[in-house]
């Protein structure tokens, strides 16, 4: 896919950070490990590092976001970068301004990096395409396409949980379809060699021919849980009702909602995701979403420190003369 | 004026003739092919040794955006465009603003290419009142104000009750319908359904979105025995269907566009908006499906789908932006590479651009008897040429064959003996 070629200079190191597919295994594990290395800050009493001082982060957000926004936010200011953040509600496209002139107008604020979440598959590839060569541009969530950092921060706490990789069974469960969380973490874990990424959705659900991406296809949520070491639950939108994917919700929790009996039919030492918002009692039973085996608060937690190991590794990337390596 | 063309490999598919000789032009019309006429005096010489002299390609399918979006482009840059790509007659689909619904809109678009004078420009009315779906246009008055022929103009009419009083009402006044098979629910999205749609997360159309389509209005036609001709197809299954309705002998024609010829749903891979087409680019299985209906017939015509967009139209993420490709400008070219790669030969080319697509209109052109319009194209086949901003004559620059090297270069357009390209001015 061309997309990793826009987001690598000529030696192959991150200038932006678009989509997982096309990184290398050496990409990720120097995210995660670098994340490692950042994860003590909030324990500090002093919770700042120089690394972005003098940098100004701005938050480009055209679909709105709580969790991914504030991440962002403090994993910008946690590196002591000046963090500005828009959100852009669809109506300013309806006053006639293009996605380009708005982005000129940012850009001639003199900012270093576009955090850009946007409704359209390839919003964030467009933007790294036309910005200035100076600015970092990360993906916070283009349309169904991708939300990498979601994906690093996925596999950052289950590396704390379950550092092996190739012995690792992964579900993803729900909503495939519309899920760019879903897709990056699907890349995510092939590029780490996981040793089995299953879906698990109705047809209406899961987009076509998914088998290529590299995961299994389960129908039945009991066969599918059969031993893994980790369930992701996918947050389903009440609008799926609407456009005849599901009938009602009730069915959907009752076929494919997580339970604590259906949890046992995994692994003993199982991690439960989530990226959150949860519907309770939609896609997850409140007391998995709460009970021993969820991790669903810790991915909020660790994903302050992933944010800030992309953004000092893109932004590190780009204040280095090119040619110059590490 | 007497013209004289001299030398060339004188292709006319309508009576297949394939020869090395002479052909002359006078007052309007062929008047010699071979022999010159008695008291032919050539005032013009045009040298076509090395060079293919055929009839004017006929296009069944290019916007001119003129009337309502000249922001795109105009009657004139574009039928400019044709002439010096050997274009002697564009067919303007009903999808105009105001649509080519009521005579006073047949009228301008013929008065300006008129005064333009580069191209024929010919008129598709429209099946339903602004293209709405809902109730009849006035075809009856739309054919007596010169349009040749009635269709969809790229929005299907989902209603079916529609659609079938509108093709016997078409029928009625021997109307030949043009549709664009795409059923209105399942075609949503803007790419096709496939790994490259499900890799990249944008929403998907089924082939099933044209196949249904097609199937419905095959049906339709056996009921009815009305003319339809299906235009822009784009998958493998849909030339099987109208393969199948044609061996049965029902009167159904279809086209393809250059384009998905040549690309595939992978040239969408870092989001090319220049590739967001509609019907959009499918699989190489598709693609070669296509190519074999082009060579054998089934699809009787092969043409540009010109859609001239603004850069602005363009520049967005990929399921913001306008879809159509500019097309004009690469047409013959691109048909020439087919016949280089052996899809099909070069006499056979040249009746798709040509008598294929006038027998598809009914209309007695695209072919060089003595007598008729002296529409014509002479042209180097082995000219190479760099598609870029400036070899594009078309306003619209979104063509997808930008940087492609190809071969093939018109060095005359005739239009009704006239000098339309290189322009006399």
């Amino acid at each position: 896919m061309s997309a990793s070629h826009i987001q690598l200079d000529r030696q192959g190191r991150l200038l932006h950070f678009l989509t997982i597919e096309g990184l290398t295994r050496r990409h990720l594990t120097d995210i995660l490990d670098t994340a490692e290395s950042l994860h003590g800050v909030a324990e500090r009493r002093v919770k700042k590092l120089p690394t972005l001082h003098g940098k100004t982060v701005v938050n480009l957000f055209f679909e709105a976001s709580t969790r991914t926004r504030t991440t962002f936010e403090l994993a910008a200011k946690r590196l002591s970068a000046d963090v500005l953040t828009l959100n852009i509600a669809t109506s300013s496209a309806v006053k006639g301004e293009t996605l380009l002139d708005t982005l000129r107008n940012i850009e001639a604020m003199q900012c270093d990096m576009f955090v850009v979440r946007h409704e359209q598959s390839g919003a964030a590839e467009f933007i790294a395409r036309h910005v200035k060569p100076h600015i970092a541009v990360l993906n916070a969530g283009d349309g169904r396409h991708a939300h990498p950092t979601q994906a690093m921060l996925d596999v950052f706490t289950i590396r704390r949980h379950k550092p092996d990789f190739p012995s690792l069974q992964v579900a993803i469960v729900g909503d495939i379809l519309h899920s760019r969380v879903a897709r990056s973490l699907i890349h995510a874990l092939n590029i780490l060699g996981a040793a089995e990424i299953r879906v698990i959705a109705p047809r209406t659900l899961l987009p076509a021919q998914v088998e290529t991406l590299g995961v299994r296809v389960f129908h039945d949520m009991q066969q599918g849980l059969r031993n893994v070491d980790v369930v992701v639950m996918l947050r389903l939108q009440r609008e799926r009702m609407e456009g005849a994917l599901l009938p009602t919700e009730q069915e959907f929790f009752q076929r494919y909602g997580l339970t604590e009996e259906r949890l046992a039919l995994a692994k003993p030492d199982v991690i439960v995701m989530h990226p959150g918002p949860i519907n309770r009692g939609v896609e997850i039973d409140s007391r998995v979403a709460d009970g021993p085996h969820s991790v669903i608060l810790e991915q909020v937690t660790n994903g302050i420190a992933v944010r800030m190991a992309i953004m000092s590794i893109t932004l590190g990337n780009h204040a280095r003369p090119a040619g110059e390596n590490l | 004026m007497h013209i004289l063309i001299q030398g060339g490999r004188v292709i006319d598919p309508a009576h297949q003739f394939d020869a090395i000789t002479d052909l002359f032009v006078a007052v309007g019309r062929i008047a010699g092919l071979g022999h010159p006429p008695a008291g032919f005096k050539a005032e013009q010489v045009i040298d076509a040794r090395d060079c293919i002299v055929c009839p004017g390609l006929i296009d069944l399918c290019a916007r001119l955006r003129e009337p309502g979006q000249e922001h795109k482009a105009t009657i004139a840059s574009e039928t400019r465009a044709a002439a010096a790509a050997g274009i002697t007659t564009l067919v303007c689909p009903p999808d105009t603003d105001p649509v080519i619904d009521e005579p006073a809109v047949v009228e301008l678009i013929r008065r300006r290419a008129k005064s333009a004078g580069h191209a024929w420009v010919l008129t598709l009315g429209a099946l339903t009142h602004r293209l709405r779906g809902e109730r009849l246009a006035e075809m009856a008055a739309l054919k007596d104000a010169g349009c040749i022929g009635v269709g969809d103009g790229g929005r299907p009419i989902a209603n079916t009750l529609v659609l079938r009083r509108a093709l016997e009402y078409a029928a009625t006044f021997n109307l030949t319908v043009f549709l664009t098979p795409l059923d209105s629910w399942l075609g949503h999205g803007v790419a096709h359904e496939g790994p490259v749609a499900t890799r990249m997360g944008l929403p998907g159309i089924p082939v099933a979105a044209e196949t249904g389509a097609i199937a419905r209005d095959l049906e339709l036609v056996r009921d009815l025995g009305v003319r339809v001709h299906f235009g822009r197809l784009s998958s493998a299954r849909s030339v099987e269907l109208v393969a199948r309705a044609q061996a049965e002998g029902l009167p159904v024609t279809a086209d393809v566009a250059i384009h998905h010829l040549h690309l595939t749903e992978t040239d969408l891979a870092g989001f090319d908006s220049r590739c967001h087409l509609r019907p959009p680019l499918r699989g190489s299985r598709d693609r070669d499906a296509l190519r074999a209906g082009l060579a054998s017939g089934v699809l009787g015509a092969l043409c540009s789908d010109h859609q001239p967009h603004e850069p602005d139209a363009k520049q967005a993420p990929f399921g913001d932006t306008e879809p159509g490709i500019s097309g004009l400008d690469t047409l013959l070219a691109l048909g020439l590479r087919l016949a280089r790669e052996g899809v099909l030969s070069l006499p056979t080319l040249i009746e798709r651009l040509t008598w294929g697509p006038a027998r598809i209109l009914g209309l007695d052109r695209g072919h060089l008897a003595v007598g008729a319009s002296a529409d014509i194209c002479v042209f180097d086949p082995e000219a190479d040429w760099l598609v870029n901003a400036a070899t594009l004559r078309s306003r619209g620059q979104n063509n997808p064959f930008i940087g492609w090297e190809l071969q093939g270069r018109v060095t005359h357009t005739l239009l009704e003996g006239r000098m339309a390209h290189p322009s006399e001015a």
